[in-house]
């Protein structure tokens, strides 16, 4: 079988030494940040991005995978012991999972909530493998008709699935557009909105503008609220879930999982959306619907596993099609093009011992993700007792760093410093950052083949709609504005979406 | 004017920052040449976006004002967490080379670090040594990054 053929060689590449060690670090890192709250993947993947230039290209993405991948694991446990969500994807797990821990089951709430990752992690990972081939050859076929309209769609569903008025969202996609014009025009050399700045004529780079709005403004944010924790700091004993607790969480871990692997897929899926998606299905379906909010174990197995499986699938459309389906995604994008790897269908036949060795190091390091997470509860807990007045320093240090390192260069810290006070006004206006970072990664390749389909079609826009493909990818889009608009699922979505 | 008060301030706000944006583009873009649909110069795309942007922008104005639309005020600003944050590290920027990382490393936290209502200088002082020592010990010597370590007076 050329899978079984592919994951060995994927494995070959993950269990070279340097690379077990990346993934370990990235895995250890990932359940860092998913613990400490107000520190969130992206943020952390753009602070690492320029440093990665030091390390060879697979090593890398396998450390940068793993923090993304890490994260939801660390993000569910503070999420259970101190009702706080480390991160987005986690918040439907503070519901039942603190009512677990109060009810002195932080301990079984813990390893059903990392059985769960590890499970979806390994099925995730044979799902990503398998799709893999199918896809790419699907994509080879796809013409720039094609690629506009499925980026065209891919921002649509962003929009509709990030938070706030769908309109606001689509707005800022057209803003993040607009930005990744700056710089030097492909086709015909000339400079755009660069206003004679040598250090704009290569473009708005996407690293200062991710850390200016997801570290920097974040930060100021944060300092405003001054919400105390309140530590529920009681011994984590009794790891093991009872037989009774093993039949009720096995089918909700299925269940969350199915669903987390194809949302993940969705473009404008991920983590976030498979997690609230998998609640909403085990609240439907459980005959004890009343227990939910009271410590349903089902609550718990349920999302956890769908956001595992949502982290990893998501890699699915980056990996196969070059799109990617969130930000976190977006910065992956960053994190290739340093390597001069382009995303796309050529990843897998130009680098296939990167494409397999990325896979399969997931599934290792979900295996790592069990081990360090279980034991090492405790620890993590206490990293929560480190006041926010001396951890946002360290961030602002390593951002700065990082901001710097991208061109050894002071220009890219008064970038982000610039994109610290729009980050803020976008805060201050409830404005969704997510939309103007996939818009300003996309942008380019938009242009690229929105012109190149012209060219083709001699000025024609209605080509567009006369290749079946781009034809279905566009009404895709039109139906998802539509449903969108109609009043009745809007106010679902308002309340889905609501954190 | 009778029914078109803004009655949705936040969402106004946005439409008007939107709109703000797409006229500054397109304003800009017109020095691009345009071409034409089959043949587009560097001034196409721009434009055409600027209008999308332009268009939404003031379809969120107008949905601002509607009878319908939700109460919505703006939000206060921080002026002064915003000042230190970003005044760090604008200074961070500045001093990097004249002081080299340790010093504009200092710099930095010590001015952020007041942006917290818990400010303390020994506490400030203390995390500074700490994260200096750890930056130095990660990016410096670990990474081997080609970062300035000390003031460029004493190379």
């Amino acid at each position: 079988m050329d899978l079984f053929h592919n994951l060995a060689i994927g494995f070959a590449t993950a269990a070279q030494p340097a690379n077990l060690l990346y993934a370990f670090f990235g895995c250890l890192l990932g359940t860092l940040i998913g613990v400490l709250p107000g520190l969130g993947p992206l943020a952390t993947i753009a602070m690492l991005l320029p440093i990665t230039y030091a390390l060879q290209p697979d090593a890398a993405l396998i450390m940068l995978a793993g923090i993304y991948y890490g994260a939801q694991y660390g993000g569910s446990t503070t999420a259970i012991v101190v009702n706080l969500p480390g991160e987005s994807s986690s918040v439907v797990t503070t519901i039942d999972g603190y009512q677990m821990a109060k009810q002195g089951r932080a301990g079984v709430a813990l390893a059903t909530a990392a059985i769960g990752s590890f499970f979806a992690g390994c099925v995730a990972t044979l799902a990503l493998a398998a799709l893999a081939g199918p896809l790419t050859a699907t994509a080879l076929l796809f013409g720039p008709k094609e690629f506009f309209a499925l980026m065209i769609l891919g921002l649509i569903l962003a929009s509709v699935l990030s938070s706030g008025p769908f309109i606001e969202g689509i707005g800022m996609v057209v803003l993040g557009m607009l930005l990744s014009l700056v710089g030097t025009d492909l086709n015909s050399g000339s400079q755009r909105f660069a206003f004679g700045i040598p250090q704009l004529f290569d473009g708005l780079d996407f690293v200062p503008l991710a850390m200016g709005i997801f570290g920097f403004a974040e930060i100021v944010k944060n300092l405003e609220q001054d919400d105390k924790l309140s530590l529920v700091t009681q011994k984590i004993t009794n790891l093991f879930p009872t037989r009774e607790d093993f039949r009720r969480m096995v089918p909700a871990m299925l269940r969350g999982t199915a669903l987390g692997t194809l949302l993940g897929v969705l473009p404008g899926g991920g983590a976030v959306l498979s997690s609230f998606a998998s609640y909403t299905l085990e609240k439907k379906l459980s005959r004890h619907p009343e227990q939910f909010g009271k410590g349903a174990i089902e609550g718990v197995a349920g999302p956890e596993s769908a956001n595992n499986a949502g982290a990893q699938t998501s890699f699915i459309p980056l990996l196969t099609l070059g799109v990617p389906s969130n930000v976190v995604m977006a910065l992956m994008v960053g994190a290739m093009n340093i390597h001069n790897i382009h995303p796309g269908p050529e990843v897998m036949t130009k680098n296939p011992t990167l494409f397999w060795g990325l896979i399969a190091s997931m599934w290792v390091g979900n295996l790592m993700l069990l081990i360090l997470n279980l034991p090492l509860v405790g620890l993590w807990v206490k990293l929560l007792t480190i006041p926010y007045r001396y951890l946002f320093p360290a961030i602002m240090v390593f951002c700065s760093i990082g901001v710097y390192s991208i061109n050894s260069g002071t220009f890219e810290v008064y970038e982000a410093a610039v994109f610290c006070v729009f980050g803020y006004a976008l805060i201050k206006l409830q404005l969704p950052a997510a939309p103007l970072l996939l818009g300003l990664v996309l942008g380019p390749a938009i242009e690229e083949n929105f012109r190149r389909a012209m060219v083709l079609s001699r000025g024609d826009a209605t080509a567009l709609l006369t290749s079946p493909i781009s034809a279905g990818l566009l009404a895709a889009a039109a139906i998802a504005i539509l449903l969108i608009t109609l009043p009745t699922i809007r106010a679902r979505r308002e309340e889905a979406l609501q954190e | 004017m009778k029914g078109l008060a803004i009655r949705n301030h936040r969402a106004f706000a946005s439409g008007a920052l939107f709109v703000v944006f797409a006229v500054f583009f397109f304003a800009t873009a017109l020095q691009y040449p345009a071409g034409s649909a089959a043949k587009m110069g560097p001034g196409y795309f721009p434009r055409l976006l600027a209008i999308v942007l332009a268009a939404i922008g003031l379809v969120v104005m107008f949905g601002a004002m509607k009878p319908a639309a939700d109460r919505q005020t703006l939000r206060k600003w921080d002026l002064k967490g915003l000042a230190w944050i970003t005044g760090s590290v604008i200074l961070f920027g500045a001093l990097l080379f004249p002081l080299g990382l340790v010093g504009a490393l200092f710099v930095l936290i010590v001015v952020s670090s007041r942006a917290s209502a818990e400010f303390t200088w020994i506490g400030a002082l203390t995390n500074a040594a700490v994260l200096i020592v750890l930056c130095l010990a990660v990016f410096v010597y670990g990474l081997g990054l080609p970062l300035p370590v000390w003031p460029s007076l004493l190379n």
